[in-house]
């Protein structure tokens, strides 16, 4: 059933599950239901009461922990949207987010306070800010402190719901300029969940792990299938996340039931975790998102985690997941192809259209399009963007993954690739051009060419061509350094191949079908 | 303590920097403080450390100040070996 409001999942479980525990902070205290309702019923009539209406954004700038939950559903009792940024990144790009939606309030961190944008038109309604502000600091806007803004007391505050309004809004990512805001309704993320609770029965016994930080999608379900099934849910912090041993002891000793991550997560877990073979804890449930999963590695974990069920899920942010694929136990230890993205989920409906906007058909390769209740609304003020996103047939609107894929009766989708230069690299979208541009900063290259190759250990692997101006050669190292500096480490290349100059094709542009082809016998060899 | 060096020096070329001539990779050069190696690299060599040399470093030992340079790493190996 779809809900009017995401926080309809935690005033149900409050009612039922009062007292069981909701949230684990990394910490490692307890918030149960009730206590966790109360107190986002009292951060939404503050933020209320500051003038925060329906369909305004806030803020949401923290790491993992109870008052980030909180004030996701304090945000959207109030009637707003939350807009989760990334505490770790520059600040430049944090205050360019909140800036490009116009946030009407934020919650941050005393320790990132240069998040807050300059109050060039509106001032912010509220900045709440958790954690003790240090000394002498200033702040942009008068400051309430979390506490003061979670407190008791107040008359409840009922705001009309609809399940179009915005619930959230979260950036794609991308290093460089403003990145696009994805607007989902109430309505996107319960067309989500409620297909969750189909498929993977959760209970209020289950304990989910919460890896994902807040601005990815995967949270989406960690948080609301959790708490919606009045299960546990184990904030997981950024720096546990990075730690494969501390993180498979997490998850034993927390007996944590469902585990959902970016493969290159698990394939870490696997390598250096020392997991314990199939006597120790083993989740129920596996589920992984947003990137191939090399199969040798998938094949590992199935191994020292055999009682386990795996899922491959598959969807851009636009649609959440929209298709998904159990893999089967045992796999063939001579498999070394990718498992397929598989079948629709039951509240998608897909398109596949070749080249030419017919639809394919059979096995014929085409533009993965994708209609249904979980489709997002658009990218938040960009016209351009937004039309380019979709098409309208017999009076759908359809969204345009940008995926090529092929339809296999047996297996459902198998992921093909792309047509454009986008690909995905330890769960972020990159863009192949980014690189590119990094590279030409550097004055001794004169020509760069990026490409993308599928990796039977990485799962993808980014090969950097380059010719220099004369006598101006620099070695891996200063390159790998230059990178460094001017881009985050996951659009790093893995590969530089310094050439004399880059194939051209008769138009005079890089030739990247030859590039393609020499990678094989090429490994960065200096010619 | 030389051919501890070599071996983590070969595996540091091999695995994240091929193509790289071995005479620009110094006992001196800052791996990690010089954006060589990130923190998915790291947690590589660091595993291939234990595994290769039979120690297990615990996480202090692993920090960015003093896990960087190939002579500071082959140090703590020959530390940790007891020599």
């Amino acid at each position: 059933m779809i809900r009017d409001n995401l926080a309809e999942y935690l005033e149900s479980s409050a009612a039922r599950f009062a007292d069981r525990p909701a949230v684990v902070d990394p910490a490692g205290w307890t918030i149960a239901y009730e206590a966790l309702n109360r107190q986002a019923d009292a951060l939404a009539r503050f933020l209320t009461s500051r003038g925060v209406t329906r369909g305004d954004r806030v803020g949401v700038v923290l790491p993992k922990s109870v008052a980030a939950v909180v004030s996701l559903f304090g945000i959207m009792k109030a009637g707003a949207a939350y807009v989760p940024v990334d505490y770790t990144a520059p600040t430049d790009r944090c205050r360019g987010i909140l800036t490009d939606c116009g946030v009407r309030a934020l919650i941050t961190d005393a320790g990132v306070l240069g998040v807050v944008p300059d109050q060039v038109q509106t001032p912010l309604a509220a900045l709440i800010v958790l954690g003790d502000i240090p000394e002498g600091q200033a702040t942009a806007a008068p400051a309430t402190p979390f506490a003061t803004a979670v407190e008791e007391g107040g008359l409840a505050t009922d705001h009309p719901r609809s399940a179009s309004d915005l619930a959230y809004i979260l950036y794609t990512s991308g290093s460089t300029g403003i990145p696009k805001g994805v607007m989902l309704t109430h309505e996107n993320a319960s067309s989500f969940v409620e297909w969750c609770s189909t498929v993977f029965e959760p209970h209020e016994h289950d304990r989910f792990s919460s890896h994902a930080p807040f601005h990815f999608d995967l949270s989406v379900l960690d948080i609301y299938v959790s708490i919606k099934h009045g299960a546990t849910l184990y904030l997981v912090s950024e720096e546990l996340g990075k730690n494969p041993k501390e993180l498979a002891r997490f998850i034993k000793t927390n007996r944590l039931t469902v585990w959902y991550s970016t493969p290159s997560i698990l394939t870490l877990l696997v390598q250096y975790g020392n997991l314990d073979g199939p006597s120790g804890w083993i989740p129920r449930l596996v589920l992984f998102a947003g990137e191939v999963f090399p199969v040798k590695h998938l094949r590992e974990l199935q191994r020292r985690w055999p009682a386990a069920e795996y899922y491959n899920l598959y969807g851009p942010t636009e649609t959440n997941v929209c298709t998904f694929a159990k893999i089967p136990a045992g796999i063939p230890s001579d498999r070394e192809t990718p498992y397929p993205i598989g079948f629709p989920c039951s509240h998608c409906q897909p398109l596949v259209l070749d080249s030419n906007g017919v639809e394919a058909s059979g096995a014929q390769d085409g533009l993965l399009y994708i209609s249904g209740p979980s489709v997002f609304r658009g990218y938040w003020n960009r016209p351009t963007e937004n039309a380019a996103a979709f098409i309208d047939r017999d009076n759908v609107r359809w969204y345009n993954t940008g995926d090529v894929v092929r339809w296999q009766p047996d297996e459902g989708y198998l992921y093909l690739g792309r047509r454009d230069r986008m690909v995905k690299r330890r769960g972020y979208r990159i863009e192949l051009g980014e690189i590119e541009r990094a590279l030409y900063l550097h004055r001794a290259v004169r020509e760069a060419a990026v490409i993308a190759m599928p990796d039977s250990d990485a799962g993808v692997k980014i090969t950097a061509f380059m010719s220099c101006h004369n006598g101006n050669v620099p070695s891996i190292i200063e390159l790998k350094t230059f990178c460094a500096k001017h881009l985050p480490s996951y659009m790093s290349p893995d590969i530089f191949v310094l050439r004399e100059s880059l194939p051209r094709t008769s138009t005079d542009k890089v030739d990247y079908q030859a590039l393609h082809g020499t990678v094989g016998a090429t490994k960065g060899v200096r010619q | 303590m030389d051919s501890v060096k070599e071996t983590i020096r070969h595996f540091i070329l091999t695995t994240y920097l091929p193509g790289e001539s071995p005479a620009n990779l110094r006992d001196d050069t800052p791996l990690r403080k010089g954006g060589i190696l990130d923190s998915l690299a790291t947690l590589g060599l660091v595993n291939f450390v234990e595994k290769e040399f039979g120690i297990e470093l615990d996480a202090y030992e692993t920090a960015v100040d003093t896990f960087d340079r190939i002579e500071d790493i082959a140090a703590l190996v020959e530390r940790k070996r007891g020599r």
